[in-house]
């Protein structure tokens, strides 16, 4: 394994209430400064994908390491084991998480949805804290909303508050699961800035997203899922451009044809 | 008796039917919480049994399932709101010495007519509790979660204030219920407001001291609703 692996996920499989098989087989690898886009048709399990790599939602079998570290592997029956209670909360630590509607604190105000986390849970000082959520507010262009509530800003307001608030825990790897797709097109291009730029500055990222352009720019790697398989998995543009498997070219011209 | 008299004898009853709504609050708010914790408990101690969902045997699947906790907690719940409070209050008072023949001192009364008070109003509130708590989107535990909160940080920083903005309404409703639910005291003749206020009225074969009486819980319940219209106004900053 390389030391710069980040992300390794190995023959996960999900299986909801014993008869739901919502991922097969899925094997992910994420070295650090990567940008990796997940895409695919709805319920092919893109989401489910991101949920058991963020904790969120137990395995059923397969392993999940961070930075080289186990936290949850098969265990004599088959079934994935979680690592203790300290082992996850550390490895929660390594990595944030965008969704797709936000889920921003609304009795927190900008500033306090930013540092409360650092403060609380990495017990960061509070001015320390501040000075960093200053930062992050200004390179999202929000500097003049640290003291707003949620409910006053906009939706792509809210995205980059929900991405600065990520950004303040300082992950490894940051997630994102559809980040644009509960704004208005107006808005969905300040938020592809920013995760542009965070391309740019080397963030590693998986991005689940239905913004096809948008992936084929950004990415380093796509991964096309189906049926809960990982049907193509490539360079963006390879992929893209030259889709390899019957199911991917369907994928693309349906959505061509939007 | 002169009216003055009268008016006195009022306002020491009044004073302990103040005593008996703040007690009834003080405790029954955090217990509603302790109550509600239970009812929405998902203690399942025979789900380890059930190896596949999917192929096992339908009484293993309910049973994998069962919530004793929840169960009993809901079993509880129904019974305080499903029986009326002068009943309940009956029972506490009397119920040790019916039961076990324990000799009830002369202050078990006030304790138990409190003890009464808080068990019924705790399984109200926990109730609206489960309501408010129910209408939160998952999405902010998981956000919290996500950030790496513990999960008494997750309820007491992101749950329970958003939980008590939106179950101040229903609360403000039981709270101004329990103003006038005061007056089942009478039941274990404690000498609130409104005992005294019957006692007088019988005595004297007047029908004033119990106007009196509906006229002070009347402005009670204005200045209960005022204040909790301010602190409802206080948290109207987010939404
Ligand atoms: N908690 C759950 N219980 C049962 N089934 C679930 C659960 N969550 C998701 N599923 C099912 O898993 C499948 C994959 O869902 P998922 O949300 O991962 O798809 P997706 O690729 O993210 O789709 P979309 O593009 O619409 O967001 C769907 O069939 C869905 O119904
Ligand atoms: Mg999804």
């Amino acid at each position: 394994m390389s030391e710069n692996n980040i992300l390794k996920i190995e023959n996960l499989r999900k299986v909801f209430d014993d008869e739901l098989e919502v991922l097969k087989d899925i094997s992910l690898s994420v070295d650090r400064g990567e940008v990796v886009g997940v895409i695919g048709p709805s319920g092919s399990g893109k989401s489910t994908l991101l949920r058991c790599a963020t904790l969120l939602t137990d395995m059923t079998c397969g392993e999940l390491s961070y930075m080289g570290e186990k936290i949850v592997w098969n265990g004599a029956d088959g079934r994935s084991v979680y690592a203790d209670k300290k082992t996850l909360k550390k490895a929660r630590s390594k990595f944030g998480l965008v969704f797709q509607n936000f889920n921003l604190f609304p009795h927190y105000s900008v500033m306090k949805n930013l540092i409360d986390a650092p403060v609380s849970v990495l017990g960061i000082e509070k001015s320390k804290a501040k000075e960093k959520a200053a930062e992050l507010l200004e390179k999202m262009g929000l500097s003049d909303k640290a003291d707003a509530y949620p409910c006053q800003l906009s939706g792509g307001q809210k995205q980059r508050v929900a991405i600065a608030r990520a950004l303040a825990m300082d992950p490894e790897i940051l997630f994102f699961d559809e980040p644009t797709s509960a704004l208005d097109p107006e808005l969905t291009g300040e938020i592809l800035k920013v995760i542009r730029q965070l391309a740019q500055e080397k963030m590693t990222m998986v991005i689940v997203t239905h913004e096809m352009s948008f992936a084929r720019e950004v990415a380093d790697k796509i991964v096309f899922m189906d049926g809960g398989v990982i049907v193509e998995q490539g360079a963006a543009k390879d992929i893209i451009d030259n889709p390899q498997t019957e199911r991917m070219k369907r994928f693309l011209t349906k959505l061509g044809e939007k | 008796m002169t009216f003055g008299v009268m008016l006195s004898q009022l306002l020491s009853g009044l004073g302990q039917t103040c005593l008996i709504f703040a007690l009834t609050l003080i405790f029954s708010l955090p217990l509603g919480l302790a109550v509600c914790a239970g009812r929405m408990s998902k203690f399942a101690p025979f789900g380890k049994l059930v190896k596949n969902k999917k192929d096992c045997p339908k009484f293993l699947k309910a049973l994998g399932e069962a919530k004793p906790i929840r169960a009993i907690f809901s079993f509880f719940i129904a019974i305080l709101r499903g029986t009326p409070l002068m009943l309940q209050l009956l029972v506490v008072c009397y119920g040790p010495y019916y039961l076990f023949k324990v000799n009830l001192s002369s202050s078990w009364k006030f304790f138990a007519l409190i003890i009464g008070f808080v068990i019924n109003y705790s399984a109200y509130f926990a109730e609206i509790y489960r309501a408010g708590i129910e209408s939160i989107p998952v999405g902010q535990s998981e956000a919290a979660q996500t950030l790496g909160y513990s999960k008494a940080q997750t309820f007491f920083k992101i749950i329970l204030p958003q939980m008590v903005k939106r179950t101040l309404p229903p609360v403000t409703n039981e709270v101004i219920t329990l103003v006038k639910d005061t007056s089942l005291a009478f039941v274990l003749t404690h000498d609130e407001m409104f005992t005294i206020a019957k006692r007088i009225s019988a005595a004297k074969t007047t029908f004033t001291p119990l106007l009196i009486a509906g006229l002070f819980y009347f402005v009670f319940n204005a200045i209960v609703a005022f204040v909790m219209t301010k602190i409802e106004n206080s948290m109207k900053y987010y939404e």
